[in-house]
């Protein structure tokens, strides 16, 4: 309970200036949190850097030496690693712009017009949030294998065409409630549509939450693994998971291999995150749950 | 917008009639959504689960078997017990640490956007080579997390590979992908007027107290869309164990939806998969009921102040 004690009077004032010992907690604990956070990511490094066989030496060293590069370049050599990652890229990409087109149009309606059913169509846009994707798992993968689409990349795209996911639409929907009216109004009496409205006003104010859910969709899209498994057998159309996961099979106890792979798989990812997290922090922080 | 103003071209629509039919434009992807991949695959569901359907043949008409079959069926029943005590297990976690972490990274600090940004990080990994990482680390025999502890003097463990274990192990991992759930948290802090804070301490509450008289009630509503969404998630528990188990050892687990997708796309039973799916699926919403029916009784909604 001390933990909360100096965490709730950190939060309590937030200008005055503290005594030293509980900020140096509050940093202890956050350091405690961070080590812990990011030693998954560090072991994956080190045994990625590690030589072959050494990886068992006991006691496990902490950081490599020598640094063995040669396992990056094994790894993304003895698997069509450029094929899987191009079909991650056009998955991702293609998938993270139709959900921001149709998610900003959905969220546009939602937040600035007034139109009969629209408590009606935002109700049944949360509940899909709370609808089993396992459901629709099942039919939707009858009508593309019907529509002979299994085996391509578009069963993983077109759905995200439709709207994106709720969440995105509610995140749209409430930034754009915080973007002030007056300048849509005289818009409005000059004759603009709202298609010239949402595209020339609207939405050139949003960068933040575009910059945010771009992010959040491309890292969804990329990591995904359950829906690839699903749709793509050959060796042509897999993304890198599903390689990824061809991998293991082959490779079997060689971690050193396996962890370098995994990592090259990573770090667009990460390279992604840390250069959009100072818009990232601010669409967050605009579009709270409590509708700050 | 209710001005009459007169508009500026001759128009026989009213402002009004014009912004509904602008909105269901916009409307319209979202719209056709809900019914193509929503709407019309829950139906499309419902009727496979009545049917014997493999894909390749019409599906045929069964009546209530696929549902008989599964009452009788162990297997299912192994998966519901084990994906419930999973669900338990990892709500848990998930519930206690992001609302810890949340607590602690909303502190008003210098540099805690960087704490959080890396705090998050984790939770952004590919769900495989997170498992990649995980395997290796509680690797039995050469495993980090037998070594630490060894060092310790504590026996080593067979983790994943050890009946009794194999769940909570898989729960653990879960700790590092609860960064949404942290956010969402902050966010709801975030909404807590300070001005409350300062009231409690007047009346002499301390930390302790204004925790769980301020804080706590008012972010209850933001504690009760985590924990259904935390439990919806948790339910369909897929990935780790597909990549890392693969259901073993024996069935411990063997969760409901790899159950589903054993059965839809390794043996293309898409009737009886259909027909689990539809259990699942009446499950999470009748828990979701008892969530919101019972929230009543701790979540305690506020109009905005502002």
């Amino acid at each position: 309970m001390s933990v909360q004690h100096s965490e709730d009077d950190a939060l309590v004032t937030p200008r005055r200036r503290r005594p030293g010992p509980q900020r140096l907690v509050l940093y202890a604990l956050l350091a405690v949190a961070l080590v812990v956070a990011l030693f998954p990511g560090y072991w994956m490094l080190v045994t990625a850097l590690t030589q072959e066989g050494k990886e068992f030496s006991y006691p496990p060293a902490i950081w490599p030496e020598p640094l063995a590069w040669e396992n990056f370049r094994i790894a993304l050599t003895e698997w069509p690693f450029d094929t899987y990652f191009l079909n991650s890229f056009m998955i991702a990409g293609l998938g993270t712009i139709g959900a921001l087109l149709t998610e900003a149009m959905a969220g546009y309606a939602f937040a600035r017009l007034r139109f009969p059913g629209r408590d009606l169509w935002f109700s049944i846009c949360l509940a899909t949030l709370m609808l089993p994707f396992v459901v629709t798992m099942i039919p939707r993968f009858v009508i593309f294998s019907q529509l002979g689409l299994v085996d391509t990349i578009w069963p993983l795209v077109i759905p995200y065409w439709f709207g994106g996911s709720a969440f995105g639409v509610f995140l749209f929907r409430q930034f754009f409630r915080t973007i002030p009216f007056d300048l849509d109004e005289a818009a409005t009496l000059d004759g603009a549509s709202h298609a010239r409205i949402w595209w020339s006003i609207v939405l050139p104010q949003s960068r933040a939450i575009f910059v945010t859910l771009a992010l959040l969709h491309f890292v969804w899209f990329w990591n995904d693994f359950m829906g690839p498994l699903i749709y793509l057998h050959s060796d042509d159309v897999k993304t890198l998971p599903l390689g990824l996961l061809n991998f293991k099979g082959q490779y079997t106890q060689d971690w050193n291999l396996m962890m370098a792979s995994a990592l090259a798989m990573t770090l667009p990812i990460l390279v992604l995150i840390l250069l959009g997290q100072r818009y990232f922090q601010k669409g967050m922080a605009f579009t709270g749950m409590g509708g700050r | 917008m209710s001005r009459s103003r007169p508009a500026p071209r001759p128009a026989r629509l009213s402002l009004r009639q014009r912004e509904a039919i602008w909105a269901y434009v916009f409307l319209t992807p979202f719209i056709l959504g809900i019914v193509l991949w929503q709407a019309g695959p829950l139906l499309l569901s419902l009727y496979h689960s009545f049917t014997d359907y493999n894909v390749l043949q019409p599906p045929v008409w069964t009546g209530t078997r696929n549902y008989e079959v599964l009452v009788g069926d162990r297997r299912f029943w192994i998966s519901l017990g084990n994906t419930l005590v999973y669900t338990v297990m990892s709500v848990t976690i998930y519930m206690a640490l992001s609302l810890g972490l949340a607590l602690l990274l909303n502190a008003k600090l210098r540099g805690i956007a960087i704490f959080r940004t890396l705090i998050y990080l984790p939770s952004q990994l590919p769900i495989v080579a997170s498992a990649f990482i995980f395997l290796w680390i509680f690797e039995p025999n050469f495993g980090i997390a037998n070594h630490i502890l060894r060092t310790i003097g504590v026996e080593p463990q067979k983790w994943l590979f050890d009946p009794v274990l194999a769940k909570p192990t898989l729960a653990i991992m879960g700790a590092w992908a609860i960064g949404s759930g942290i956010i969402i948290f902050i966010a709801g802090l975030q909404t807590v007027p300070e001005s409350l804070y300062d009231a409690a301490r007047v009346d002499g509450a301390g930390a302790v107290r204004q925790f769980l008289s301020v804080t706590l009630p008012l972010i209850s509503p933001v504690l009760l869309f985590n924990l259904i969404i935390a439990i919806i998630a948790s339910f369909q528990v897929f990935d780790l164990a597909y990549i890392m188990t693969g259901g073993g050892p024996g069935t411990e687990t063997l969760f409901y939806v790899l159950y589903i997708f054993r059965n839809a796309f390794e043996l293309f039973k898409m009737g009886y998969a259909s027909a689990l799916a539809w259990v699942l699926f009446l499950m999470i919403l009748g828990l979701t009921f008892l969530n919101f029916r019972f929230s009543g009784r701790w979540v305690h909604y506020e109009v905005d102040p502002r």
